[in-house]
């Protein structure tokens, strides 16, 4: 049984359902971004036009393994949350699902590509 | 009273003629619609870099010969061209993000402010960019 009645359930959750969670989930991965940002352009502009030796040996350390793979997961989750945004502004109907469906499976098929170079370079 | 201007009267079988919402290419560019315009496209140009760089990492992963090809696109001029405004492109959104946490948390919203930490978000990402490249080269 419900206690909860379906007014009680719908509000402060607005038209999309979601309430702030979006805004919120964007706000927090950005505070994460602003800090592994520049440690990690910092980690790959170095080992970037270096022989696959110096590769292979920066992405073996744990700490740059680990600030890249944190880079991939909640970078990509940013990035597909905001290209949804900008879909949702320009496109409507099937063409935004579609688009939506796109940009996110993009973002997720970078996340394994980029852990899985990651784990086979670290481990 | 011009065409466009006309209040909407509705006659039967015809169509209203509503007012259209003026359109984004007559409006004078502003510091602030052009920083929001720019945070939107360096946010998601950059994905762009980010297949390039995953590429790579993958080729490293993979072989010698592999990487040998990965390797001479991204030192090559085209990719010299991809990350150096890609580095730029994610400075800004960083330096925009950073003035948007600002923004939520309430402050900077009058238009003299705002319109300061849109260039203040333009210069520092360029001051970052040659740091950054001046740090890594």
């Amino acid at each position: 049984m419900r206690y909860l009645t379906a007014r009680k359930r719908a509000e402060g959750k607005g038209a999309a359902g979601q309430a702030t969670e979006h805004h919120w989930a964007m706000t927090m991965s950005s505070v994460g971004l602003a800090f592994l940002l520049p440690v990690w352009l910092y980690i790959f502009g170095s080992a970037l036009g270096a022989s696959r030796e110096v590769v292979l040996e920066t992405f073996a350390r744990p700490f740059p393994a680990i600030v890249t793979a944190l880079i991939l997961v909640v970078g990509m989750r940013h990035f597909a949350m905001g290209a949804t945004t900008m879909i949702e502004d320009y496109a409507r109907g099937t063409t935004r699902k579609m688009l939506v469906i796109a940009a996110t499976s993009l973002a997720w098929v970078i996340v394994a590509t980029g852990l899985f170079a990651l784990a086979r370079i670290a481990l | 009273m011009s065409e466009a201007t006309r209040p909407p009267v509705a006659r039967p079988g015809q169509p209203v003629q509503r007012p259209l919402s003026p359109h984004l290419q007559i409006y004078r560019p502003q510091m602030t619609s052009i920083s929001s315009i720019l945070t939107r496209i360096t946010g998601n140009g950059v994905i762009v870099a980010v297949v390039l760089a995953v590429w790579w990492l993958l080729a490293a992963a993979t072989s010698d010969a592999y990487f040998a090809v990965a390797n001479a696109v991204v030192t090559s001029w085209f990719g010299d061209l991809v990350f150096t405004a890609s580095l730029w492109a994610v400075w800004y959104h960083f330096c925009a993000g950073l003035r948007h946490l600002y923004f939520n948390a309430g402050h900077g919203l009058d238009v003299p402010t705002a319109e300061k930490l849109g260039w203040a978000s333009v210069i520092g990402s360029v001051v970052l960019t040659v740091i950054t490249i001046l740090l890594v080269q």
